[in-house]
């Protein structure tokens, strides 16, 4: 038996995301006492695939294809759940992003088995195999019990920490046929912001929000997230007035992100936004009402103009980056 | 072409959320419901595509798995303006049990585009549109930002890391939406409101499906600490904090 994971890849490499995800399963599987494998999907060079040795990963299986290039939803559904078959898996990872969160529910029906979508950590037990998830848009935790013999869980990004743990591992590379699934959506266009932290991959986050008052405004929040290495987000009203692009929108209905540190200029944080960062390790908030909601999640507050403030925020932050 | 809009009923996003019996069970004292925001998205961007002639767009129906007491946010739905709708009516379990019901009537109909929120804010599960998708063995795209049809053809925009995916879907297929579909939810104007009264809502009998995972109990987030404050004169304070205490920059 074992825990399978399916580690994606970015252009033929590995992420923080993928050895999280690496990590987890190795730490799950000891926990129930079965072996963890790894499964990529496309070419990944042997240095690469061998990472995942370093988080515990004793079995990786590297597979390659020639329409495996593109992602397609039943394609790839089908190969992990041959997969999951092969290994006699138990327990299935994915990532809760938009590739796990395509795949997951497709595995489930193929293989009767139940999901626990966006698992923040190990389960409380495996037998019965109970694990707490976040529900009501982070206002809630429900813990599940899954009742099948297979287990699916998508992972939150950002949520589990790296383990580093050494371990002798094998590579089986397999070439997969006989995945035509006939016709299916085509890719016509292909638009990729490269060089670019990702919002979903930062662990320092800086947003804004209203009372920003304007997108003239936005300089000072760039020139912060640059100098903590972070990306930047904005509320709803931001993204909806075009201060900001949509992708930045954090909230209920638009990223929901767990960095280990937000930090929030200008946004009072309804409860809508809140939804959205909750899963954040630690919340700054900036803002000039002393009552605003978003004081009572924050750990660390700033009462005061943006305007007035975020100058000498930066400027402190240059004096301490240079001591 | 016909769609089909997969609908749940959620509490309204700004309901203080309680649980009652021991924790395992909603609190619905007080609670407004709404449609889940994501399938008012859909829905709405599928009722934009009707009224554009040019898309050949003949019905938008809704679909929603529940007991009567959900009629009144499918009223909702049709007074939106969607033509009619499908209600299966049976306590939903959980994403599995929920989606072989949806599986029954998209099977029973004649729909070309299937479009379903990609998360439901009550149990963020993001699994129904993709279940449902298996248990058709249709096509499915996930995380849809944009859906135009032009001359005849499926045209959906999905959002992957760092960008952005143009794709051309052929029909049936599963359309898995998330925010920037449609800008604004529509709303119901009083017209909207008296037609809906006439319109069918057909129920469907459940077919008997064994959920797959069960919701023992809830519990509320762990309270944060009090904030600290820092004197906005001195900024260099929470630097520091940031340093030394929280060790996170």
């Amino acid at each position: 038996m074992s825990v399978l994971v399916y580690t994606e890849n970015w252009n033929g490499k590995f992420k923080k995301l993928s050895f999280e995800l690496a990590s987890y399963a190795s730490e799950l599987a000891e926990m129930a006492g079965i072996e963890p494998v790894a499964v990529s999907i496309g070419k990944v060079e042997q240095d690469e695939l061998m990472k995942l040795a370093g988080y515990g990963i004793k079995k990786i299986i590297s597979v390659e294809g020639e329409n495996l290039d593109k992602f397609d939803t039943r394609t790839y559904s089908r190969l992990i759940s041959d997969q999951a078959k092969n290994e006699s898996a138990t327990i299935i990872v994915l990532a809760d992003n938009n590739r796990g969160k395509a795949l997951a529910p497709r595995i489930s029906v193929r293989l009767q088995a139940a999901v626990a979508s966006g698992v923040t950590g190990l389960p409380e037990q495996t037998e019965p195999f109970r694990i707490k998830k976040r529900a009501f848009s982070g206002n809630a935790f429900a813990t599940l019990e899954l009742k099948t013999v297979v287990k699916i869980l998508t992972l939150t990004q950002n949520s589990f920490d790296l383990r580093e743990k050494s371990v002798e591992a094998s590579i089986e590379k397999q070439t997969a046929e006989n995945y035509d699934t006939g016709p299916g959506p085509e890719i016509q266009d292909v638009q990729i912001q490269t060089g670019k932290l990702l919002l979903a991959d930062a662990e320092i986050v800086v947003s804004g929000g209203r009372g920003m008052k304007s997108a003239d405004n936005w300089g000072p929040i760039l020139e912060l997230a640059q100098l903590l290495n972070g990306a930047t987000a904005c509320s709803r009203p931001v993204s909806d007035e075009g201060w900001r692009p949509h992708e930045e929108h954090t909230g209920q209905t638009g990223k929901v992100i767990a960095p280990n540190l937000y930090i929030a200029i200008g946004i009072s944080g309804a409860t809508q936004h809140l939804a959205g960062i909750s899963g954040s390790k630690y919340i700054v908030a900036i803002n000039n009402d002393k009552d605003a909601p978003i004081f009572d999640a924050a750990q660390y507050g700033i009462v005061g103009d943006a305007a007035k403030v975020l100058p000498k925020l930066v400027e402190a932050l240059k004096v301490a980056g240079n001591s | 072409m016909n769609i089909l809009v997969c609908i749940s009923h959620v509490p309204d996003t700004t309901t203080k959320i309680k649980f009652t019996d021991n924790n395992t069970r909603l609190d619905v004292s007080g609670i407004q419901w709404v449609i889940n925001p994501w399938d008012e998205l859909s829905l709405t961007r599928a009722l934009e595509l009707k009224d554009d002639a040019s898309c050949g767009i003949n019905t938008v129906s809704v679909a929603h798995v529940g007991p009567v007491s959900a009629e009144p946010t499918i009223r909702k739905a049709l007074a939106i303006g969607a033509d009619n709708a499908y209600r299966v009516d049976t306590e939903p379990l959980d994403a599995y049990q929920v989606a072989a019901q949806l599986a029954q009537i998209v099977k029973a109909g004649a729909f070309d585009i299937i479009l379903c929120g990609i998360e439901s804010s009550d149990y963020n599960g993001s699994n129904v549109g993709g279940m449902l998708a298996e248990f058709l063995d249709l096509p499915s795209v996930s995380g849809i930002s944009k859906l135009e049809i032009k001359e005849g053809k499926v045209h959906i925009t999905r959002e992957i890391d760092g960008g952005k995916e143009m794709l051309i879907s052929p029909t049936p297929f599963v359309g898995i939406v998330q925010k920037g579909i449609a800008k604004e939810p529509r709303i119901a104007a009083m017209r909207g409101i008296m037609m809906a009264r006439k319109k069918p809502i057909q129920l469907v009998d459940a077919v008997q499906t064994e959920p797959l995972s069960e919701t023992l109990e809830f519990e509320p987030p762990k309270p944060r600490p009090a904030c600290k404050f820092v004197d906005p004169d001195q900024p260099g304070k929470l630097i520091e904090l940031l340093q030394n205490e929280a060790k996170v920059i």
